[in-house]
């Protein structure tokens, strides 16, 4: 064989087919799994937060679905007809109990729907209130937990790529922020902003969600930020110094660009940990306020709310307490145990 | 105590004083800020009167004039103005009165919670994987996961109405039984299982080998070196745990009818009664803060190898 580097010549050994056996080199045993993929793997392994999931999709497809097709809606008082006085006998009904006209109407042979969990004192259905109620904690929770994942992940990827003096600024804030006693703050703000809210959202889209859910999520949007800023400038301040931003910046990228595309790609199983964690921080907190009263705007009713109204009748009815408490308990301790399987899955770094 | 340490108590001073001055700040143009002015009550009032009362608060004054007024009274007296609803009672008071009730309740939930939970945490560390371990982590999984006020309202109807034990108003001893297990039950769950996480972590290191190899007795080990080191992350959550027993307060102190302070800020909020909640959010924030202040002090006192921002 020649083997003098500049000549000509080629190699024809080069060129033959590949046997079968040098083929089989080639084939892909195992398809390379991608970052997600590999996570997914291990948190469906993990048994609790697999449980977990099911628990919160169950809970949370119920709370839409059912009042869909559930006979009777969470405001309906049962026993006001129109142009018909008050019928006492569908308040507080007990769990499978009717009140007295459909009890004449189930003996001419209607079939009537029953009131699972009975009625409450104002002859509402409870199963649908415990319902609606699960579903408005839940999206509380879930768009809570998006507006602080915004604030913070803006704010915090601006503060840890700029740097400098907006950095020190942003984050003296932070710090004072992160300092104040969010809660009592919260009750603060909610309280005011229940009063002043009310007029202003009059006649418009938000006027239907209740001035005072409203002034939940202003109240997240001002007060909760600062963790997520926080987690996230550190994540930024150690990744904008690999070699792979340096790269994008000597191409002439913008830092929009940077940060979309290269910094905040790399801290993202960080983001969905610690959002996941808020959720039911916001479910907790909601529920606190409406405990207190300042929370959703009556008729609508919250886990919260629910179980402070049956506060009243505690020692008559003690059920209509232990169903919330249950679901409200239930939830956040899912999600708690699903966001655990999450940074076990994600982020075996952070592993506690 | 080197320089350094003592430049980041001084900051972390500012850092508290800062704070307090701002929840100052933003409580009083809150306040400000609600439509009406605190005297638009239920009742009608008329033009002449409004103008009266609000001489006599001095709230016809600019917005700027009273707020310095405000600052200083507190700064300097303490003085948070009379409060609105309570005739003739000042907020100070009125947060005086309920601060006794609640200090007892709070100060004893908060000595119950450190003491269990580092028994138990202890306990289930040197228990790794075995069946106490596990049955402590499941229990205190599920208190974590329990608001306090549904944690209050199943107590109630467990041990007051269910099995009347305990009376259902914590007006007496027997009857702070109840209050003092809802509001300590959470932070016992959690110095439990940072009391477990940091006691695994100590036993790993070299110097608790180094100790067994040299033929140190178990107790020693325990006591002497591992619970020693272990108990330095609990510092630090004094502050966030007086923190939640002061907000666990206000719904314990609802459901058990409590005279304390929580209860005093529950029905300022419901009456609208301006004066009380600006002076109570302002006590028991400063309250906050400065717990926040000496756990985090203490904290670096007691291991100077931590550096913290």
């Amino acid at each position: 064989m020649n083997k003098t580097p500049f000549s000509m010549h080629v190699n024809v050994d080069d060129f033959i087919p590949a046997t079968e056996d040098e083929k089989s080199y080639m084939v892909q045993m195992r398809p390379s799994t991608t970052f997600f993929k590999d996570g997914m793997k291990r948190l469906l392994k993990n048994k609790i937060a697999t449980a977990s999931l099911i628990i919160i999709i169950l809970i949370t497809l119920a709370s839409i679905v059912l009042p869909a097709f559930w006979p009777y809606s969470y405001d309906q008082m049962l026993g006001v007809v129109p142009r018909k006085p008050v019928d006492p006998s569908y308040n507080n009904l007990s769990p499978f109990q009717y009140g007295e006209t459909e009890l004449e109407r189930m003996a001419e042979g209607e079939k009537i729907f029953p009131h699972v969990f009975g009625t409450d004192s104002a002859g509402r259905d409870y199963f649908i209130r415990v319902v609606y109620g699960t579903r408005i904690s839940l999206s509380v929770g879930f768009f809570a937990s998006i507006i602080v994942l915004v604030i913070g992940m803006t704010i915090g990827s601006l503060a840890g790529y700029i740097g400098g003096k907006v950095d020190l600024i942003i984050m003296r804030i932070v710090d004072i922020i992160y300092s104040l006693p969010d809660t009592l703050m919260v009750i603060l703000l909610a309280s005011v902003m229940k009063v002043t809210l009310g007029p202003l959202i009059e006649d418009t889209v938000l006027a239907s969600l209740g001035s005072n859910i409203i002034s939940l999520f202003i109240v997240f949007a001002l007060l909760y930020w600062v963790s997520m800023a926080r987690l996230i400038r550190g994540q930024i301040l150690s990744l904008r110094e690999q070699e792979y931003v340096l790269a994008a910046q000597a191409t002439g990228a913008r830092a929009g660009w940077v940060i979309r595309k290269h910094l905040l790609p790399n801290c993202i199983s960080v983001v969905i940990i610690s959002t996941a964690l808020q959720i039911p921080n916001a479910i907790f907190t909601e529920s606190y306020l409406s405990f207190l009263g300042l929370g959703v705007n009556a008729p609508m009713p919250s886990l919260g709310s629910l179980a402070s109204d049956a506060l009243n009748g505690i020692s008559s009815y003690p059920y209509r307490l232990i169903i919330p408490a249950v679901v409200i308990s239930l939830i956040v301790l899912s999600l708690n145990l699903f966001g655990d399987g999450l940074r076990d899955a994600f982020d075996p770094k952070l592993k506690s | 105590m080197n320089a350094k340490t003592l430049m980041y108590i001084l900051k972390r001073i500012a850092l508290a004083v800062l704070t307090v001055w701002v929840v100052i700040t933003v409580t009083f143009f809150v306040m400000r800020a609600v439509p009406g002015g605190p005297f638009m009550g239920e009742k009608a009032i008329t033009e002449a009167a409004l103008e009266a009362l609000e001489a006599k608060y001095g709230m016809d004054k600019p917005l700027m004039t009273q707020y310095v007024t405000y600052l200083k009274d507190i700064v300097t007296r303490l003085d948070f103005g009379p409060s609105l609803k309570l005739r003739g009672r000042m907020v100070v008071d009125v947060i005086a009165d309920g601060m006794k009730t609640s200090a007892k309740l709070g100060l004893v939930a908060a000595a119950c919670a450190l003491s269990i939970g580092v028994v138990l945490g202890a306990v289930a560390a040197l228990q790794r994987n075995k069946i106490v371990d596990k049955v402590i982590m499941v229990f205190t999984t599920a208190f974590v996961s329990m608001p306090s006020f549904i944690m209050g309202s199943l107590l109630l109807i467990a041990f007051a109405v269910t099995w009347p034990i305990f009376p259902a108003n914590g007006e007496t001893a027997k009857g702070l039984v109840l209050p003092v297990v809802t509001l300590a039950l959470y932070p016992m769950a959690y110095t439990t299982r940072l009391t477990r996480s940091s006691m695994l972590d100590v036993l790993g290191q070299d110097f608790i080998r180094t100790a067994k190899a040299k033929g140190v007795s178990a107790p020693k080990i325990i006591f002497g070196h591992a619970l020693k080191n272990a108990l330095i992350p609990v510092i630090t959550y004094c502050g966030p745990m007086l923190a939640y027993i002061v907000t666990g307060s206000l719904v314990v102190e609802q459901i058990f009818a409590i005279p304390g302070i929580g209860r005093a800020f529950v029905s300022s909020i419901t009456g609208r009664d301006y004066p009380m909640i600006m002076g109570t959010t302002i006590v028991l924030a400063v309250l906050i803060v400065v717990m926040n202040l000496v756990s985090d002090i203490l904290y670096k006192l007691v291991d100077p190898r931590i550096t913290l921002e």
